[in-house]
């Protein structure tokens, strides 16, 4: 597996949450990924983004078009610098939400994606990792 | 600190007939006095008042800091001459150049009036320019102030064109959604619909969602809330623009939905509209 190319976009307002979806997209397109795929993707990168923006106070999106054999794919990391996540288990249960929420963010994102990966530390920060396949 | 000097003033008082004619030839060069959006007219009561205040000011006033209080009848002409400008379609560049273009004529006077002097030549020439730079800079600041107001302004007409409400059919309402729904458009659109709603005395409200690329748990969220509120108000809700793909997402990320009624396309739910009101649509033989 190696890295075609690599990039990184700053999510940090609501704006910002526009933008990283926009070039998750125009990412996942040129993967190859399937209308629907597409959409999951997109969708993923929607809630890791605002989670970023609301809960960890602003970080970053970085993205990475990876190739495996024959395979290409799109690998999405946001990562901040916030408060971190105290009971990963909990914040991963369909319908947890210590804000406003309805709770799915997380456990959707899993659902919509072909890799999910979260590492948080409390006072730290948190780490999301996701990627698809075409 | 610099001072415009009585004999400075007093030289541009009496030659301000003449100040004026070559200001508005140099205005003239630029194209700038030969736009059809200001009238002739209006031009020379600007350029004679723009004069007029600047003598008033510097009279008495620090030619360095337009903020003070002794120019504050200036700005506020140069305030209202940069916001009809910038209502008016001008570029800043236009505006700044109002004022820009009467230092050639103040120059050419002062050289005339200090041809003996060229230490209190240097002396005046600077602090000219400090004035007029600086109340070119504050024209230039206002004139942006003002095109950010208006980009406002239109950005908030956007947002409400983009949101129409659409009767449908007696008792049926559509609101097509398009683009982001970020909190604060759902907010307006929500409450225009619902609005709408008590307004015709409406049933079924359709809301249609094929313009909306993403929906996230924050949209479904708003659409939730919309569809309860629609409810409260003893009215039915019908979600149309469902595509697969978007119907495949809100599958997998646990979004239920259940107890709305959802359709793939708008002539869909029309048609489950004008059923559930009573209506018979079919081809007249
Ligand atoms: N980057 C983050 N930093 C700190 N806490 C986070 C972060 N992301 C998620 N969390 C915590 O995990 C919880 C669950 O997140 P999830 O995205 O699943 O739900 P939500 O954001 O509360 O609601 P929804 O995403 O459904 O609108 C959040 O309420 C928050 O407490
Ligand atoms: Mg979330």
């Amino acid at each position: 597996m190696r890295p075609e190319r690599t990039g990184s976009q700053p999510v940090r307002s609501e704006q910002d949450v526009v933008l990283a979806r926009q070039v998750a997209r125009k990412l996942a397109v040129e993967c190859g990924l399937r209308l629907v795929d597409q959409t999951k993707l997109v969708t993923a990168a929607s809630e890791l983004a605002r989670n970023t923006v609301i809960y960890g106070g602003g970080g970053d999106m970085d993205w990475e078009v990876v190739e495996e054999g024959s395979r290409k794919g799109l690998r999405l990391v946001f990562r901040d610098e916030g408060p971190g996540i105290a009971d990963v288990k909990l914040a991963m249960t369909d319908g947890w939400t210590s804000g406003n929420g309805l709770g799915l963010g997380l456990t959707g994102t899993r659902r919509l994606v072909d890799e999910f990966s979260l590492e948080s530390a409390p006072g730290v920060g948190t780490r999301v990792t996701i990627c698809k396949w075409n | 600190m610099s001072t415009l000097s009585q004999r400075t003033i007093d030289a541009i008082r009496s030659n301000e007939s003449q100040l004026l004619a070559s200001w508005s030839v140099n205005l003239e060069a630029s194209g700038a006095s030969r736009d059809t959006r200001i009238g002739h007219s209006e031009f020379e009561g600007q350029t004679r008042e723009f004069l007029r205040l600047l003598v008033a000011g510097s009279a008495t006033g620090d030619t360095g800091s337009v903020a003070s209080n002794e120019w504050s009848e200036t700005r506020a002409f140069l305030e209202k001459l940069s916001r009809s400008r910038a209502l008016q379609g001008f570029d800043s560049a236009h505006t700044a150049h109002f004022i820009f273009s009467l230092k050639r004529p103040l120059f050419d006077l002062l050289q005339k009036e200090y041809a003996t002097d060229p230490a209190e030549l240097a002396n005046q020439l600077w602090a000219i320019s400090e004035m007029l730079d600086t109340l070119g800079m504050h024209t230039i600041r206002t004139f942006q102030k003002s095109r950010e107001e208006v980009i406002a302004r239109q950005q908030e007409e956007l947002l409400e064109l983009s949101t129409p409400v659409v009767k449908l059919w007696d008792g049926v309402l559509a609101l097509p959604m398009i683009g982001t729904l970020d909190s604060q458009r759902t907010q307006v659109v929500m409450e225009s619909l619902l609005q709408r709603i008590v307004d015709t005395g409406s049933e079924i409200a359709i809301i249609d969602i094929t313009g909306v690329p993403t929906v996230d748990t924050l949209v479904a969220q708003h659409l939730l809330k919309t569809v309860t509120a629609i409810r409260l108000m003893g009215a039915d809700a019908i979600i149309s623009g469902v595509r697969p793909q978007i119907a495949q997402t809100i599958v997998h990320l646990g979004l239920d939905l259940q107890g709305i009624v959802t359709k793939a396309n708008l002539a869909d739910a029309l048609a489950l509209a004008l059923k559930r009101s009573g209506y018979q649509v079919g081809k007249a033989s």
